[in-house]
Protein backbone atom coordinates (compact mmCIF):
# COMPACT_ATOMS: atom_id res chain seq x y z
CA UNK A 1 0.00 0.00 0.00
CA UNK A 2 1.10 3.46 -0.96
CA UNK A 3 1.50 5.89 1.71
CA UNK A 4 -1.49 8.37 -0.20
CA UNK A 5 -3.73 4.98 -0.19
CA UNK A 6 -2.44 4.81 3.66
CA UNK A 7 -3.21 8.71 4.28
CA UNK A 8 -7.02 8.34 2.47
CA UNK A 9 -8.08 5.65 4.25
CA UNK A 10 -6.74 6.88 7.69
CA UNK A 11 -9.90 8.49 8.63
CA UNK A 12 -12.02 5.15 7.84
CA UNK A 13 -9.71 3.13 10.19
CA UNK A 14 -9.81 6.40 12.94
CA UNK A 15 -13.86 6.07 13.05
CA UNK A 16 -13.34 2.52 13.20
CA UNK A 17 -11.23 2.41 16.11
CA UNK A 18 -13.27 2.89 18.73
CA UNK A 19 -16.08 -0.18 20.60
CA UNK A 20 -19.16 2.59 20.16
CA UNK A 21 -19.08 3.22 16.81
CA UNK A 22 -17.96 0.13 15.72
CA UNK A 23 -21.21 -0.97 18.04
CA UNK A 24 -23.37 1.86 16.10
CA UNK A 25 -22.05 1.02 12.42
CA UNK A 26 -22.90 -2.76 12.78
CA UNK A 27 -26.27 -1.76 14.55
CA UNK A 28 -27.55 0.76 11.65
CA UNK A 29 -25.61 -2.20 8.96
CA UNK A 30 -27.72 -4.86 10.41
CA UNK A 31 -30.86 -3.25 11.26
CA UNK A 32 -31.41 -0.79 8.46
CA UNK A 33 -31.42 3.10 9.61
CA UNK A 34 -32.33 4.45 12.79
CA UNK A 35 -32.65 7.63 14.73
CA UNK A 36 -30.67 8.92 17.53
CA UNK A 37 -33.33 8.06 20.25
CA UNK A 38 -33.48 4.55 19.10
CA UNK A 39 -29.78 4.01 19.21
CA UNK A 40 -29.17 5.71 22.09
CA UNK A 41 -31.07 3.61 23.84
CA UNK A 42 -29.63 0.63 23.04
CA UNK A 43 -26.01 2.01 23.79
CA UNK A 44 -24.54 2.16 27.12
CA UNK A 45 -23.67 5.74 26.64
CA UNK A 46 -25.34 9.19 26.97
CA UNK A 47 -27.45 10.63 23.87
CA UNK A 48 -24.84 13.71 23.27
CA UNK A 49 -21.89 10.80 23.34
CA UNK A 50 -23.85 8.73 20.66
CA UNK A 51 -24.63 11.86 17.96
CA UNK A 52 -20.98 12.61 18.76
CA UNK A 53 -19.81 8.99 17.78
CA UNK A 54 -22.67 9.12 14.61
CA UNK A 55 -20.79 12.29 13.63
CA UNK A 56 -17.06 11.49 13.52
CA UNK A 57 -18.83 7.84 11.15
CA UNK A 58 -20.43 10.72 9.20
CA UNK A 59 -17.67 12.74 8.81
CA UNK A 60 -15.48 9.45 7.78
CA UNK A 61 -18.46 8.92 4.80
CA UNK A 62 -19.19 5.14 6.61
CA UNK A 63 -23.15 6.88 7.56
CA UNK A 64 -25.31 9.72 6.40
CA UNK A 65 -28.19 11.05 8.13
CA UNK A 66 -31.17 12.45 6.87
CA UNK A 67 -33.69 14.84 8.69
CA UNK A 68 -37.35 13.00 9.20
CA UNK A 69 -39.79 15.75 10.55
CA UNK A 70 -37.88 16.41 14.17
CA UNK A 71 -35.87 13.81 13.97
CA UNK A 72 -32.30 13.02 12.16
CA UNK A 73 -32.13 8.79 10.96
CA UNK A 74 -28.77 7.79 10.32
CA UNK A 75 -28.14 5.07 7.74
CA UNK A 76 -25.06 3.24 6.22
CA UNK A 77 -23.34 4.51 3.16
CA UNK A 78 -21.10 1.89 2.00
CA UNK A 79 -21.81 1.93 -1.78
CA UNK A 80 -20.41 4.90 -3.14
CA UNK A 81 -17.27 4.96 -1.20
CA UNK A 82 -16.47 1.43 -0.99
CA UNK A 83 -17.34 0.61 -4.63
CA UNK A 84 -15.09 3.53 -6.05
CA UNK A 85 -12.38 2.01 -3.40
CA UNK A 86 -12.40 -1.36 -4.67
CA UNK A 87 -12.63 -0.38 -8.20
CA UNK A 88 -9.70 1.51 -7.64
CA UNK A 89 -7.74 -1.03 -6.01
CA UNK A 90 -8.64 -3.33 -8.82
CA UNK A 91 -7.07 -1.48 -11.18
CA UNK A 92 -4.18 -0.30 -8.86
CA UNK A 93 -3.26 -3.87 -8.50
CA UNK A 94 -3.22 -4.66 -12.36
CA UNK A 95 -1.26 -1.72 -12.28
CA UNK A 96 1.21 -2.85 -9.86
CA UNK A 97 1.58 -6.74 -12.47
CA UNK A 98 2.18 -3.93 -15.18
CA UNK A 99 4.78 -2.26 -13.93
CA UNK A 100 6.56 -5.12 -12.05
CA UNK A 101 6.70 -6.62 -15.77
CA UNK A 102 8.24 -3.27 -17.09
CA UNK A 103 11.01 -3.66 -14.61
CA UNK A 104 11.66 -7.34 -15.51
CA UNK A 105 11.43 -6.35 -18.94
CA UNK A 106 14.24 -3.94 -18.22
CA UNK A 107 16.30 -5.95 -16.26
CA UNK A 108 16.26 -8.72 -19.23
CA UNK A 109 17.43 -6.70 -21.83
CA UNK A 110 19.70 -4.30 -19.85
CA UNK B 1 -9.65 19.23 -3.85
CA UNK B 2 -9.64 16.39 -6.00
CA UNK B 3 -11.85 13.60 -4.52
CA UNK B 4 -9.64 10.87 -3.75
CA UNK B 5 -11.25 8.19 -5.64
CA UNK B 6 -10.85 10.64 -8.79
CA UNK B 7 -6.92 8.68 -9.13
CA UNK B 8 -4.11 5.99 -9.08
CA UNK B 9 -0.44 7.10 -8.71
CA UNK B 10 2.07 4.74 -8.26
CA UNK B 11 6.18 5.56 -8.72
CA UNK B 12 8.81 2.99 -9.13
CA UNK B 13 12.64 3.28 -9.36
CA UNK B 14 13.66 1.17 -12.45
CA UNK B 15 17.57 0.61 -13.09
CA UNK B 16 18.29 1.90 -16.13
CA UNK B 17 18.66 5.01 -17.68
CA UNK B 18 15.79 7.24 -18.60
CA UNK B 19 16.38 6.82 -22.59
CA UNK B 20 16.02 2.80 -22.02
CA UNK B 21 12.58 3.32 -19.88
CA UNK B 22 11.50 5.86 -22.34
CA UNK B 23 11.97 2.54 -25.51
CA UNK B 24 10.45 0.08 -23.44
CA UNK B 25 6.75 2.62 -23.20
CA UNK B 26 7.06 4.10 -26.21
CA UNK B 27 8.28 1.61 -28.60
CA UNK B 28 5.06 -0.26 -29.47
CA UNK B 29 6.91 -4.29 -29.37
CA UNK B 30 8.69 -3.84 -26.34
CA UNK B 31 5.24 -1.58 -24.77
CA UNK B 32 3.31 -5.04 -25.99
CA UNK B 33 6.40 -7.51 -24.61
CA UNK B 34 5.84 -6.21 -20.86
CA UNK B 35 1.85 -4.72 -20.96
CA UNK B 36 1.04 -8.08 -22.77
CA UNK B 37 -0.88 -6.40 -25.92
CA UNK B 38 -0.17 -6.91 -29.86
CA UNK B 39 -0.08 -3.59 -31.17
CA UNK B 40 -1.43 -3.15 -35.05
CA UNK B 41 0.90 0.54 -35.13
CA UNK B 42 3.26 2.76 -33.46
CA UNK B 43 2.81 4.97 -30.95
CA UNK B 44 2.48 8.93 -31.98
CA UNK B 45 0.62 11.89 -30.13
CA UNK B 46 -2.25 12.53 -31.57
CA UNK B 47 -2.93 8.89 -32.75
CA UNK B 48 -4.83 6.06 -31.65
CA UNK B 49 -3.20 2.98 -31.53
CA UNK B 50 -5.38 -0.04 -31.19
CA UNK B 51 -4.35 -3.69 -30.83
CA UNK B 52 -5.19 -7.30 -29.70
CA UNK B 53 -4.51 -8.07 -25.88
CA UNK B 54 -2.13 -11.09 -24.83
CA UNK B 55 -3.03 -11.03 -21.63
CA UNK B 56 -3.56 -14.97 -20.35
CA UNK B 57 -7.50 -14.88 -20.07
CA UNK B 58 -7.94 -11.79 -21.72
CA UNK B 59 -7.24 -12.58 -25.45
CA UNK B 60 -10.85 -12.11 -26.65
CA UNK B 61 -10.29 -7.89 -25.91
CA UNK B 62 -9.29 -5.13 -27.71
CA UNK B 63 -6.77 -3.05 -26.72
CA UNK B 64 -7.36 0.63 -27.64
CA UNK B 65 -5.56 4.03 -26.86
CA UNK B 66 -5.57 8.02 -28.04
CA UNK B 67 -2.18 8.97 -27.46
CA UNK B 68 -1.67 12.72 -25.95
CA UNK B 69 1.68 13.52 -25.51
CA UNK B 70 5.10 12.34 -26.28
CA UNK B 71 7.66 14.55 -24.75
CA UNK B 72 10.55 12.64 -25.03
CA UNK B 73 12.26 10.76 -22.00
CA UNK B 74 9.75 13.19 -19.98
CA UNK B 75 6.11 12.20 -20.20
CA UNK B 76 4.05 9.82 -22.44
CA UNK B 77 0.57 9.92 -22.25
CA UNK B 78 -2.91 8.80 -23.40
CA UNK B 79 -6.20 8.23 -22.50
CA UNK B 80 -8.37 4.90 -22.85
CA UNK B 81 -10.94 2.97 -20.64
CA UNK B 82 -9.87 1.59 -17.81
CA UNK B 83 -11.24 -2.05 -17.16
CA UNK B 84 -13.06 -2.14 -20.54
CA UNK B 85 -13.38 -6.60 -19.87
CA UNK B 86 -16.85 -6.82 -21.17
CA UNK B 87 -17.25 -7.45 -25.22
CA UNK B 88 -20.27 -6.44 -25.42
CA UNK B 89 -20.19 -3.33 -24.14
CA UNK B 90 -19.54 -0.55 -26.06
CA UNK B 91 -16.73 1.73 -24.09
CA UNK B 92 -16.03 4.24 -26.80
CA UNK B 93 -18.85 6.68 -25.82
CA UNK B 94 -18.30 6.86 -21.88
CA UNK B 95 -15.67 9.08 -20.34
CA UNK B 96 -12.07 7.98 -20.69
CA UNK B 97 -9.49 8.16 -18.24
CA UNK B 98 -5.91 9.87 -18.33
CA UNK B 99 -2.89 7.57 -18.18
CA UNK B 100 0.50 9.55 -17.39
CA UNK B 101 3.54 8.18 -17.71
CA UNK B 102 6.21 10.49 -16.39
CA UNK B 103 9.74 10.17 -16.24
CA UNK B 104 12.78 11.70 -13.90
CA UNK B 105 16.32 10.88 -13.51
CA UNK B 106 16.95 9.28 -9.95
CA UNK B 107 20.44 8.54 -8.69
CA UNK B 108 20.47 4.47 -9.13
CA UNK B 109 18.04 4.73 -12.51
CA UNK B 110 14.94 6.15 -13.53
CA UNK B 111 11.93 7.28 -11.46
CA UNK B 112 8.70 6.26 -12.92
CA UNK B 113 5.57 7.90 -11.93
CA UNK B 114 2.55 6.31 -13.48
CA UNK B 115 -0.64 8.54 -12.89
CA UNK B 116 -4.07 7.50 -13.72
CA UNK B 117 -6.80 9.79 -13.32
CA UNK B 118 -10.48 10.89 -14.16
CA UNK B 119 -11.91 7.66 -12.25
CA UNK B 120 -14.77 9.99 -10.80
CA UNK B 121 -16.98 10.34 -14.34
CA UNK B 122 -17.01 6.98 -15.05
CA UNK B 123 -20.44 5.87 -14.63
CA UNK B 124 -21.25 4.26 -11.72
CA UNK B 125 -22.61 1.15 -13.31
CA UNK B 126 -18.93 0.38 -13.97
CA UNK B 127 -18.19 0.59 -10.96
CA UNK B 128 -20.90 -1.66 -9.42
CA UNK B 129 -19.57 -4.19 -11.90
CA UNK B 130 -16.13 -3.79 -10.20
CA UNK B 131 -17.73 -4.68 -6.87
CA UNK B 132 -20.22 -7.38 -8.22
CA UNK B 133 -16.82 -9.50 -9.58
CA UNK B 134 -15.24 -8.69 -5.59
CA UNK B 135 -16.32 -11.79 -3.17
CA UNK B 136 -14.79 -9.63 -0.25
CA UNK B 137 -17.53 -6.88 -1.01
CA UNK B 138 -19.40 -4.43 2.05
CA UNK B 139 -21.58 -7.03 3.56
CA UNK B 140 -18.95 -9.72 3.89
CA UNK B 141 -16.57 -7.26 5.53
CA UNK B 142 -19.46 -6.40 7.78
CA UNK B 143 -20.46 -10.04 8.70
CA UNK B 144 -16.50 -10.48 9.84
CA UNK B 145 -17.11 -6.83 11.93
CA UNK B 146 -20.33 -8.20 13.69
CA UNK B 147 -18.31 -11.29 14.36
CA UNK B 148 -15.47 -9.75 15.83
CA UNK B 149 -17.63 -7.41 17.91
CA UNK B 150 -20.46 -9.59 19.55
CA UNK B 151 -18.20 -12.85 18.82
Amino acid sequence: MEVAQVRDAAPVFAALGDETRLRLLVRLSSSGPDSISRLSAKTPVSRQAVTKHLEVLSRAGLIRGNRRGRERIWQVEPKRLVDARLYLDRISRLWDDALDRLQRHLERQT
Amino acid sequence: MKSTTDRIEKKILLRAPKSRVWRALTNSDEFGTWFRVKLASGFAAGKTVTGKVTYPGYEHLTFSVDVERMDAERLFSFRWHPYAVDPKIDYSREPATLVEFRLEEAAEGTMLTVVESGFDRIPAGRRDEAFRMNSQGWAVQMENVQRHVTG
